[in-house]
């Protein structure tokens, strides 16, 4: 969903568990968690503290 | 001597009538328990702080904020009674509400509509309890969480449990977070609470967000035109919000007339809270029929979205049928909370923000319904 990134709780090179947050959502004045699909090692952050992002696009990738 | 006596006498007679009518001191309690509920679980405090701290104003003996000339009852008639307060906090909600994920996704009006199935179910109740139409009409609007339009139509049809119907519509509306994922759970699997919603918004122009709000003036008024004074504020707001070039008008409504109308609306509808008005079975009963509607508008929603996933290929999370109620955005935040409560990765915020805003014209639409049929 469309939105501003409000935090992230990680860098890339981090371990992450499935279901970890990674990043803060903020849409609709409601804060949501984005959280790690499977567990692996944070690969990039495609996205900045305070970027607007839109439905489809890539935040971060896990290898 | 005589002067102390009579000294003494004036200092206790509110102590000693307060004693004979323990009445004003159940209202008192009750106003200190909506203080609580304001200050220290933050639910709707807006409203239920003035709303708490007046009930114990006007339950103290010989108040003086009531009577022909009390404050309190000079604000109530030329705020309540002639429907202004109301219509001016719609004008604020109205710059508060962006139609954005509504105009993007326009089939999701009809959860709005669906979700008012609680306010009729409510009104045939009452009726059939015994409730005189204008009553069990008040009482219906309830169920839409609707706190401006329930007091609109219940002093627009002479209601006497208005009160009643206050503390019930801004207390509901306060407690969705709790009533709502109740109901909501209790009608829906946990396979469907799962179901993920593609989100393909198609832009929406800025033409159309300012037409937007003329159209369903014209709409709404040709439907029901009872419901054009809440439709038209309602609107006009929303028009100031989006006809870009008077933001300030705009962010003026949203907080500074909201605010102003706020502190006197909570503090004057307490005029309705004193004892004898409030403490009857038939309050209870009032109360307990709005809790009822506010939960079969929840159902509604929800089972009219199952209806609809029986015929598209593409489901719909019947949790946001559920939004489509009046409390704009505490529905949609809750179906949000519980799609990510059972699935991490489940986002239908915005299906259900659009169902949420829909379920605001609708309920407003209902409620010139119900005026214009009774009236």
């Amino acid at each position: 969903m469309p939105g501003t990134i409000l935090d992230i709780h990680v860098n890339v090179g981090d371990t992450v568990e499935v279901n970890q947050p990674v990043m803060v959502l903020e849409a609709m004045k409601m804060e949501s968690e984005i959280v790690a699909e499977q567990a692996g090692t944070i690969a990039s952050i495609n996205v900045a503290k305070g970027d607007m992002v839109n439905p489809g696009d890539l935040l971060f990738s896990i290898s | 001597m005589e002067i102390l006596t009579t000294a003494a006498d004036v200092l206790t007679a509110g102590i000693v009538a307060l004693a004979a009518e323990p009445g004003r001191l159940v209202m008192m309690v009750i106003g200190c328990v909506l203080m609580y509920l304001g200050i220290k679980k933050e639910y709707e405090p807006t409203l239920l702080v003035p709303m708490g701290l007046g009930t114990i104003l006007v339950n103290i003996p010989s108040s003086g904020v009531i009577g022909e000339t009390g404050p309190f009852q000079i604000l109530f008639d030329m705020g309540i009674e002639t429907e202004l307060f109301p219509l001016l906090l719609f004008i604020g909600i109205g710059a508060m509400i962006d139609f954005g994920p509504l105009l993007s996704s326009p089939f999701l009006l009809i959860f709005g509509a669906a979700a008012q199935f609680g306010i009729f179910f409510v009104i045939i109740v009452a009726t059939l309890l015994g409730f005189d139409i204008a009553d069990a009409a008040s009482t219906g609007i309830i169920a839409a969480a609707d706190g401006p339009t329930s007091i609109f139509v219940a002093n627009s049809l002479g209601s006497k449990y208005m009160g009643a119907i206050m503390v019930a519509a801004y207390s509901y509306m306060a407690l969705v977070p709790i009533i709502q994922p109740i109901a909501i759970k209790a009608c829906t699997t946990k396979r469907e609470r799962r179901i993920h919603m593609n989100y393909n918004p198609r832009a929406v122009s800025k033409t159309s967000k300012v037409l937007f709000p003329v159209i369903i003036c014209i709409i709404a008024g040709l439907i029901a035109p009872a419901s054009l004074p809440l439709v038209g504020f309602l609107m006009f707001g929303n028009l100031l919000r989006e006809c870009g070039v008077l933001d300030s008008l705009s962010k003026s409504a949203q907080n500074e007339l909201v605010n102003l109308i706020s502190i006197l609306l909570g503090l004057c509808v307490s005029v309705k809270m004193e004892y004898h008005d409030f403490l009857q079975v038939d309050t209870l009963i009032v109360m307990a029929l709005g809790l009822v509607g506010f939960v079969m508008d929840t159902v509604g929603g929800v089972m009219f979205a199952k209806l609809l996933n029986l015929f598209r290929k593409e489901k719909i999370n019947p949790m946001v049928g559920a939004a489509g109620i009046s409390a704009f955005p505490m529905s949609s935040r809750v179906v949000q909370r519980l799609a990510t409560e059972e699935d991490p990765q489940n986002f239908i915020l915005m299906q259900a923000s659009a169902a949420n805003v829909a379920g605001q014209i609708a309920s407003v639409v209902a409620g010139g319904l119900v005026l214009g049929l009774l009236m």
